[in-house]
């Protein structure tokens, strides 16, 4: 053991422990985790597995090393939660759209929610929600912050990994073409004319949606999230205008573009309301 | 060209030519028709190729037809270039190990494989002689680049058509390749002019069914080239390069470039030149093992410009800035030559139709914010 | 062997199995034999190469750098601060700010890193013999040359009079204490420090490292200048020192820019027409003038 520690020591606790915890969201992401299959049982060795009600019927109390947190805020109650989940946490991981940027319920962040209520259920009065679905961050520190709807399991693999050797990880934050490109797609907006998010989104999926022939939704949020500014990618504006003026989109087609499951965050929001303005 | 010896080549007899280099131990690859455009694959046959297709290209726009002819080579190119097959988008450079005092290293240095190439344009051999220059003839040669590029035998065929973004003509790269083939090919109704640009090339040759090219058909072969010139439709006036790009550093053109750029690094992906990577570690979550990946990246990344915290290029202005003045400007102070062939794939695959033949005569001319600045 | 196509520069037929094998992206271990902290967050790592062909075969000038690597975190390019005459051990001072120098810090002695190098080109110091010298330095940026004043005082009778001039923010930024000691002791050399925000306890100049100049006195025609520090420091510095009559062609800078093959290959580290991680890292200030005086390259 000693040897193995030698060229970079593990600074963490000799088998961490790991908690999973779900908020407002699909269960997408932590799925992802169960698909990572051999992987898993690696990281079942690696990391002690302390809390998951996804995976596993044994629940023990925190302290734990590392919380993944799943889903966003959109009640009153997980508000609260999400307090004493951070305070049981040393390190806080947000894993998929819902939980870093409020996912796609936060398209009722446009919307009026009693109105829903009103529609959808037949006793509205027992139902508790927040007019806003909102990412963990604005509630909490949060340690580090993973995209997509649902996650790229290989990232997640990586943050751990890193964060067992006490590095502090890193995910590229370039454009979705990169690696549409790196793995020989043909480029669905040149050749097909579909409005692709793919220029302003976010790397990681692997470019699976245009590896299909689709166009990108933006499910891994904006290029350069964290660092936005005049004249800093992303630039939605000129994206927002080929999709109307080359591909023909209507306004409203493009508000639907950019407000979809990262419509919340920061450019992306501000495109939609932009074409919103115009619809 | 006067020293290479013509010879005709049937259009029945293209098969032959496919099938003389698989058992002289060459995978054959060529243009195919996948997803709306044409990529690099392997064929079989010569109905594997994109008969009686033609592509039309223009700024961030890009779609095949069929034409109802015969020809084999009607399209122009596809998205990539020759660079995937010597410069890997994504390979390992090392495997690392945990040992008992630290790590070893072993360098996975890939095996040469004979690939021969169907259908290179002139450009595209004009971008691979570009990028031997940069990875082969330095203080160093990049021995995973040497290995895959040892394996390659090209067969180009000369344009006989050119797209509405084409402008190698400008740039001397083509329509016709002068040299770094193999065999040249040259398309007519009747069949194709050959010529052999090597001794591997004259081989392959020699095992071919062909007759000596007439003076017909070397004529015709000649003047569809030449109308193929020009007929281009673009143009680079490179004469002032470098320097004139170089005092355009503060031209307000480039503030207009940026508010349309998408950073998207689309240019630089198909760019036939582009040689900028970065390099990848992955270790295995136990931590015995870890891969040193190098991947192709772009000026046009956050990460590209990064130091010590800080970006030298944060914005959008900064780095196509980069982009333009390398390719076209300092890449001749670097390597004796422009970085650009005029294949115009940066201006089909630019998402939003960014056109550098339109930005640099814009950038050249005096800045109407301030035609008096001087630098 | 058949031959192929060849490239359009090349001349001769075979230049695909000409070249040595050497592969200059292979990692060399190196063992830490000594770990100095020089001040909060840096310290200086002594490495030994392991192999033993690789360690006698290694040779390398003041102002080279070397890509050092972490297992499993990646490589970083950090300049060789030791003697030039001693390469059997490289010292390389080292901040821990980003995840490889951080990695990096956690380890300790008789622990493993890797090596890619000596990369780049160094000071100009031949050339330098019989002149005067000049250093100019700001903060870290004194390590770079670190090396080239070992070298100078080596040789001490080949060169003029020599004069360090180093400027840190506070007294807690000053590396090399003992060095600068033991270098103000030479011969006809003169070690100016300055702190632009002192405690009580320091008792050189206070101020800026540029405000130095004006106590020494320089012959510039006989005069070679060594800069290396923030790029500010040099393009407010380098005005006052061309003021005082000496060209630029005699002022040579260490620049930094991002560095990932050392081999001018992956394109991240240019400056206008420069690969600084081989055309550099040290230039002479007429040919980089022109870039440093603009933003965004």
């Amino acid at each position: 053991m000693s040897n193995k520690n030698r060229v970079c020591p593990i600074v963490t606790p000799v088998r961490p422990t790991l908690a999973v915890y779900k908020f407002a969201s699909c269960d997408g992401c932590q799925l992802s985790i169960l698909n990572l299959e051999d992987d898993l049982l690696a990281l079942g060795e690696t990391l002690d597995i302390a809390y998951f009600p996804e995976a596993s019927s044994e629940m023990r109390d925190g302290p734990y090393d590392i919380v993944l947190v799943e889903g966003s805020i959109t009640t009153p109650d997980d508000a609260h939660r999400i307090l004493a989940v951070r305070q049981q946490a040393k390190t806080l991981i947000t894993i998929g759209a819902c939980a870093t940027a409020g996912g796609i319920q936060a398209l009722r962040n446009w919307s009026d929610v009693e109105t829903f209520k009103q529609v959808v259920y037949p006793s509205p009065q027992y139902i508790h929600s927040l007019s806003t679905s909102t990412p963990i961050s604005d509630h909490v520190r949060v340690d580090f912050e993973l995209w997509g709807c649902p996650i790229d399991k290989g990232q997640l693999l990586r943050v751990l990994t890193d964060l067992l050797a006490g590095v502090q990880p890193r995910l590229p934050a370039d454009s979705v073409c990169l690696e549409c490109k790196r793995r020989g797609h043909v480029c669905v907006v040149v050749a097909k004319s579909l409005p692709c998010l793919g220029p302003v989104t976010r790397t990681g999926c692997g470019a699976i949606c245009p590896g299909m022939g689709r166009d990108c939704y933006g499910c891994f949020g904006p290029t350069e999230g964290g660092h936005e500014g005049p004249g800093v990618p992303p630039n939605t504006g000129s994206l927002a205008r080929q999709f109307n003026e080359e591909l023909n989109l209507i306004p409203v087609e493009v508000v639907r573009r950019f407000r979809g499951i990262n419509g919340s965050v920061g450019s992306f929001e501000r495109e939609s309301d932009v074409w919103d303005k115009k619809t | 060209m006067a020293e290479h010896t013509s010879h005709l080549l049937s259009k029945p007899s293209f098969q032959q030519l496919i099938d003389v280099l698989r058992s002289s131990g060459y995978r054959v690859v060529g243009p195919i028709v996948r997803d709306g455009a044409v990529v690099w694959d392997t064929v079989q046959q010569t109905g594997d190729l994109p008969i009686g297709w033609r592509d039309i290209q223009e700024p961030g726009r890009y779609r095949l037809e069929q034409t109802g002819d015969d020809r084999i080579f009607g399209v122009v190119h596809g998205p990539q270039s020759l660079k995937p097959f010597s410069f890997a988008p994504r390979e390992s450079l090392l495997t690392i190990e945990r040992t008992q005092n630290g790590f070893a290293t072993t360098p996975t240095i890939p095996q040469s494989e004979k690939v021969a190439v169907l259908g290179a344009r002139p450009c595209d051999v004009a971008g691979l002689a570009i990028q031997d220059r940069v990875f082969l003839r330095d203080a160093y040669a990049d021995p995973y680049y040497q290995a895959r590029r040892e394996g390659l035998f090209l067969v180009t065929v000369h344009c006989t058509r050119a797209l509405s973004t084409c402008f190698c003509a400008s740039m001397g790269t083509g329509p016709r390749a002068t040299s770094g083939f193999d065999l040249a090919l040259t398309e007519l109704p009747e069949g194709f002019v050959v010529e052999a640009g090597s001794s591997a090339g004259e081989d392959i040759l020699a095992k071919l069914e062909r007759r000596p090219a007439t003076k017909e058909a070397i004529n015709a072969a000649n003047s569809r080239i030449a109308s193929c010139a020009k007929s281009q439709m673009r143009a680079l006036d490179t004469s002032h390069l470098p320097q004139a790009l170089y005092d355009a550093h503060e031209h307000q053109r480039w503030d207009d470039v940026a508010a349309r750029c998408l950073a998207c690094g689309n240019c630089t992906m198909v760019c036939p030149t582009c040689f900028c990577h970065a390099v990848e570690e992955t270790p295995d979550l136990d931590r015995q093992r870890s891969e040193h990946t190098r991947l192709w990246d772009s000026c046009f990344t956050q990460e590209h410009g990064y130091i010590h915290g800080k970006n030298v290029r944060p914005t959008i202005k900064d780095r196509y800035r980069m982009w333009l003045s390398h390719k076209l400007a300092s890449w001749i102070d670097q390597f004796g030559s422009s970085g650009c062939v005029g294949c115009g794939r940066c201006i089909t695959w630019c998402p939003v139709g960014i056109d550098l033949t339109e930005e640099l005569p814009a950038l050249l001319k005096p800045d109407a914010r301030n035609t008096n600045r001087q630098t | 062997m058949e031959s192929h196509a060849q490239p359009a520069s090349s001349a001769s037929g075979s230049a695909f199995h000409t070249q040595a094998p050497i592969n200059p992206y292979d990692i060399h271990m190196a063992t830490i034999v000594e770990k100095r902290r020089e001040t909060e967050g840096i310290e200086t790592y002594r490495l030994k190469l392991v192999d033993e062909k690789v360690r006698h075969a290694y040779r390398f000038s003041a102002g080279q750098f070397n890509m050092v690597y972490a297992f499993g975190v990646g490589e970083v390019a950090i300049s060789i601060v030791s003697d030039p005459d001693e390469p059997e051990f490289l010292d390389h001072t080292i901040r821990a700010v980003g995840r490889v120098t951080n990695a990096i810090a956690r380890l300790q002695l008789g622990d493993a890193l890797g090596i890619r190098g000596p990369f780049g080109k160094g000071w100009p110091l031949e050339e330098a013999q019989g002149k005067n010298i000049v250093i100019v330095t700001g903060g870290l940026g004194c390590a770079p040359v670190v090396g080239a004043i070992e070298y100078i005082f080596r040789r001490r009778s080949q060169y003029g009079a020599v004069k360090i001039l180093h400027g840190v923010k506070t007294p807690h930024d000053l590396l090399y204490r003992e060095r600068f000691d033991a270098w103000r002791q030479h011969p006809n050399t003169e070690v100016l420090l300055t702190s632009n925000q002192p405690d009580k306890t320091w008792h050189y100049h206070i101020g800026v490292v540029t405000e130095l100049f004006e106590q020494v006195a320089v012959d510039p025609a006989r005069t070679v200048v060594l800069m290396c520090g923030p790029e500010i420091m040099m393009r407010l510095g380098v005005p006052i020192l061309m003021q005082r009559g000496i060209p630029a062609s005699a002022i040579s800078v260490s620049l930094e820019r991002h560095m990932e093959c050392g081999i001018g290959l992956c394109g991240h580290c240019q400056l206008g027409p420069y690969f600084l991680c081989k055309d550099g890292p040290v230039m002479s200030y007429d040919r980089v003038a022109f870039w440093l005086s603009r933003t965004g390259v």
